[in-house]
């Protein structure tokens, strides 16, 4: 036998009341391997790197490091075992500095000089660029994963756990990390990388292990797989398409934005600036973009939840409603799904049937002189949990009782069975597991046959482009001339992504 | 004004600085944990009996200052319990401690009231202290000059040492500072004790140097200044020793206009600013949007680790 494996689970097991998270999982990592632990939401995945960094504690099972049985009863133990790990939702603490998030990440005690040269040496050894004096709030999203990665690798690690680390990245942040973990595995420093995009586990990952419902499904080479293949394992089932049809010709524009700035919304806020593009009846049109550069201000100011002086900033089927609040859009035809659905899209303590009169009461007639008619809201949610397979009790459930997956499911179910004439979405699918997400994709494809138009800002790219007709990206607030998606090339829209403007976009 | 008016003046200002300066230091570490406790008065009343009564017993001041310090660290224990033990609203709590802390300090009292305890000898010879003007320096309690050094050791603690750093981080992101390890309700344990331990000696200033006998309600509201104090200072230890020498003038004036009738503006006029200073900081700062960068992210929060 060669060495023994790096790290070796077997028959681990974490019950939760009412879920069995993790049941009887095993497999092992070898030193320098690029290992995947590929999933579902749900699937168990956190939980299982939870427990070999020691944030919890297995029910049965045994933990094997170089061979040796080992427990980690918190994550000290485990940095001193050489366990790094970098967390999907980063650890940092907003308003102190660079140097001082990373030494409280180390268990001993450096002087801030000596910690400062280390981490220069660390960041010059790897190619990660970073001001050890900045504030953290003031960094971008791949910076701040920087710290995460520097604070790890501070410690010389022999296995370091990734938790999605590419959820936030721009193509050329993620083609950057990917060439830093290609160097620590070949240095020996073996990787657990967690993520369900197929194709960057194909680009980068030794091995596969893919989880289900808490159980292990394969352990694959996702070389010789193809990423249909890891997605049918993964969801238990064959993956449907996007049904479309093919050549379709739009209609006549359905949604003008002219013009359209906004002022920031506080100190963290974007402002819009100078926003136009148009959108037809049939079209579905995709903003991509990093988290943070204006997405929310322009769903705001489309939603008419922020209202524009010049009513004929936005105009729906010609009219001009920038001027209008949210109700009186939607009057025009219009609905919207914002990004966050508790407290934003829904109210957690209210029914599915009284979240439905939130946005349908005029459309549906659910309010009779000035009652709410409840018959009619209840039927309303009915039909919207019955078409969009929402797993609730029924129309009485409180929405806060979904899970985020099946609330996402009712609210966009709920605008788009209104059959709203312009309707704009942010991150559709965000946090929902594959076999609803292309549920959701097919609502949208469906509705924009039926002749409305849509616009989607997402911050997944491969959504967009398997999606949108069109996308334009937004960068500091601006967005970019609009591209056919056919004509899209990804570089392109990484550079636009990144804040590359000008000419790169419409060079031709 | 003759320059004998002058220095009793700020001997007064002095005098009324002090205590708000050393419950607004613990407040402001307790703050920084991301911890409110609104039972500052309270614990600074169960720290001004426990004092005098130490005292009493034990002719000794500096006995009754450590006794005012383990009172008001007692008493913030209670909070600290019923807040990262039991999940509890920290306003209410800490509501409910100040109610608390004026029922018990009245009650633990009630066989004090009218007895006189020795002061504090002063800590220089007699030629400085009780010099015509040399006493503008040297002329005071030693709680003053323990208050000044509190001061400069405070930010070092906060801003120069690992256990500062950690305790910020718990204040800044709890769930993160758990995550990587530390024990977020062990920090705010600990924070809440000196907060409380702080009220407690800014407490038996009122019983022990500025009377020196107990009554109910001595401290007069002087928490609650404290409590402004911390915000009005922006969670800055240097503005907020500035802000207690500027709140302990107008507190100052407060007490000219009441014992000579300044009839310029009421004494309650003057009894309001260090409140209607605070907002007016308070939305000064905010509207230049770097206050929300430096009150603790997690002020007020209870620590639910779930997930």
């Amino acid at each position: 036998m060669a060495s023994p494996a790096r790290l070796e689970l077997t028959g681990i097991t974490k019950r939760f009341p009412g879920v069995l998270a993790n049941d009887n999982v095993g497999f092992s990592v070898k030193p320098g391997e690029i290992h995947a632990l590929l999933g579902e939401n749900g699937a168990g995945k956190s939980t299982l790197v939870k427990m070999i960094y020691g944030i919890m504690q297995p029910d049965a099972g045994e933990i094997r490091w170089d061979g040796q049985r080992i427990s980690v009863p918190n994550p000290k133990v485990a940095r001193k075992l050489g366990i790094g790990m970098v967390f999907q939702h980063f650890s940092l603490f907003e308003a102190m500095t660079v140097l001082e998030n990373i030494a409280l990440g180390m268990d001993a005690k450096i002087p801030a000089r000596e910690l400062e040269s280390r981490i220069l040496a660390v960041m010059g050894q790897y190619g990660l660029k970073l001001e050890p004096h900045r504030i953290v709030s003031t960094l971008s999203v791949g910076e701040r994963q920087r710290i995460e990665i520097v604070r790890a690798l501070l410690l010389n690690p022999k296995l370091l756990i990734m938790d999605e680390p590419t959820s936030v990245l721009t193509p050329q942040e993620v083609e950057q990390l990917f060439a830093v973990l290609r160097k620590l595995a070949e240095e020996g420093c073996s990787i657990l990388y967690i993520s369900h995009k197929l194709h960057e586990i194909k680009a980068l990952c030794d091995t596969a292990t893919i989880l289900r419902g808490g159980q292990l499904v394969d352990t694959c080479d996702p070389a010789v797989e193809t990423s249909r293949s890891m997605a049918e394992k993964m969801i238990g089932g064959s993956l449907k398409d996007i049904s479309r049809v093919a050549g379709r010709e739009f209609g006549a524009t359905k949604l003008a934005v002219k013009a359209l700035s906004l002022a920031a919304d506080g100190p963290f806020g974007t402002a819009l600036s100078d926003i136009s593009f148009n959108v037809r009846a049939g079209e579905i049109f995709g903003v991509a973009g990093v988290a943070g550069n204006g997405q929310n201000a322009l769903l705001l100011a489309l939603s008419g939840e922020a209202t524009n002086a010049d009513p004929a900033s936005v105009t729906v089927d010609g009219v001009a409603v920038g001027h209008m609040q949210a109700r009186a859009r939607r009057g025009h035809g219009m609905g919207s799904v914002p990004e966050e659905r508790n407290g934003h899209a829904a109210v957690p303590i209210f029914t599915l049937a009284d979240n439905a009169v939130l946005t349908a009461r005029d459309r549906l007639g659910m309010v009779r002189a000035g009652l709410i008619d409840a018959k009619a809201a209840r039927t309303y949610a009915g039909e919207v949990i019955e078409a969009f397979s929402v797993k609730a009790t029924g129309p009485g459930a409180m929405a806060e009782s979904l899970s985020g997956g099946n609330l996402q499911k009712y609210i966009m179910g709920r605008e788009i069975l209104q059959k709203p004439q312009v309707l704009i979405v942010s991150q559709p699918t965000w946090g929902v597991d594959a076999g609803a997400a292309a549920a959701i994709h097919q609502a949208l494809v469906d509705l924009a046959a039926t002749g409305s138009a849509i616009v989607v800002i997402s911050q997944d790219l491969d959504e967009l482009l398997s999606l949108c007709d069109t996308m334009a990206v937004i960068n500091g607030g601006r967005l970019s001339r609009p591209m056919a998606v056919a004509d899209a090339k990804i570089d392109e829209i990484g550079l636009l992504m990144g804040g590359i403007h000008g000419d790169v976009a419409h060079a031709h | 004004m003759s320059p004998d008016f002058i220095i009793a003046a700020i001997i007064t200002v002095v005098g009324l600085s002090t205590p708000i300066l050393l419950a607004g230091l613990g407040e402001l570490v307790v703050e920084k944990s991301g911890v409110l406790n609104l039972g500052v008065e309270g614990m600074m009343l169960v720290g001004a009996i426990s004092g005098f009564a130490v005292t009493v017993y034990t002719f000794n001041p500096w006995f009754g200052v450590l006794g005012a310090a383990a009172g008001g660290a007692l008493a913030s224990l209670i909070f600290a319990v019923l807040v990262l033990q039991l999940n509890s609203n920290q306003v209410a709590t800490g509501l409910a401690l100040t109610i608390f802390g004026t029922g018990i300090s009245s009650l633990m009292g009630l066989s004090f009231t009218g007895r006189i305890v020795m002061p504090f000898t002063s800590v220089f010879p007699d030629v400085l202290a009780k010099h015509d003007y040399l006493r503008l320096i040297f002329g005071y309690s030693p709680l003053v000059y323990f208050a000044l050094i509190m001061v400069p050791l405070t930010t070092w603690f906060l801003k120069s040492t690992r256990a500062g750093l950690i305790l910020r981080a718990v204040g800044e992101n709890d769930l993160s500072a758990h995550s990587i390890g530390y024990s977020v309700i062990k920090v705010r344990y600990a924070a809440i004790a000196f907060g409380g331990a702080m009220a407690g000696i800014g407490g038996c200033y009122f019983s022990m140097v500025i009377t020196p006998m107990w009554a109910e309600k001595m401290t007069a509201g002087r928490g609650w200044i404290a409590l402004a104090l911390v915000v009005f200072a922006g969670w800055r230890t240097g503005r907020l020793f500035a802000g207690a020498y500027f709140f302990g003038i107008l507190m100052a004036l407060e007490l000219y206009a009441k014992a000579s009738g300044f009839s310029f503006l009421p004494s309650q006029f003057w009894a309001a600013m260090p409140y209607a200073m605070t907002v007016i900081a308070l939305s000064f700062i905010s509207s230049r949007g770097t206050a929300g960068a430096n009150a603790p992210a997690c002020l007020g929060k209870p620590f639910l680790p779930s997930t």
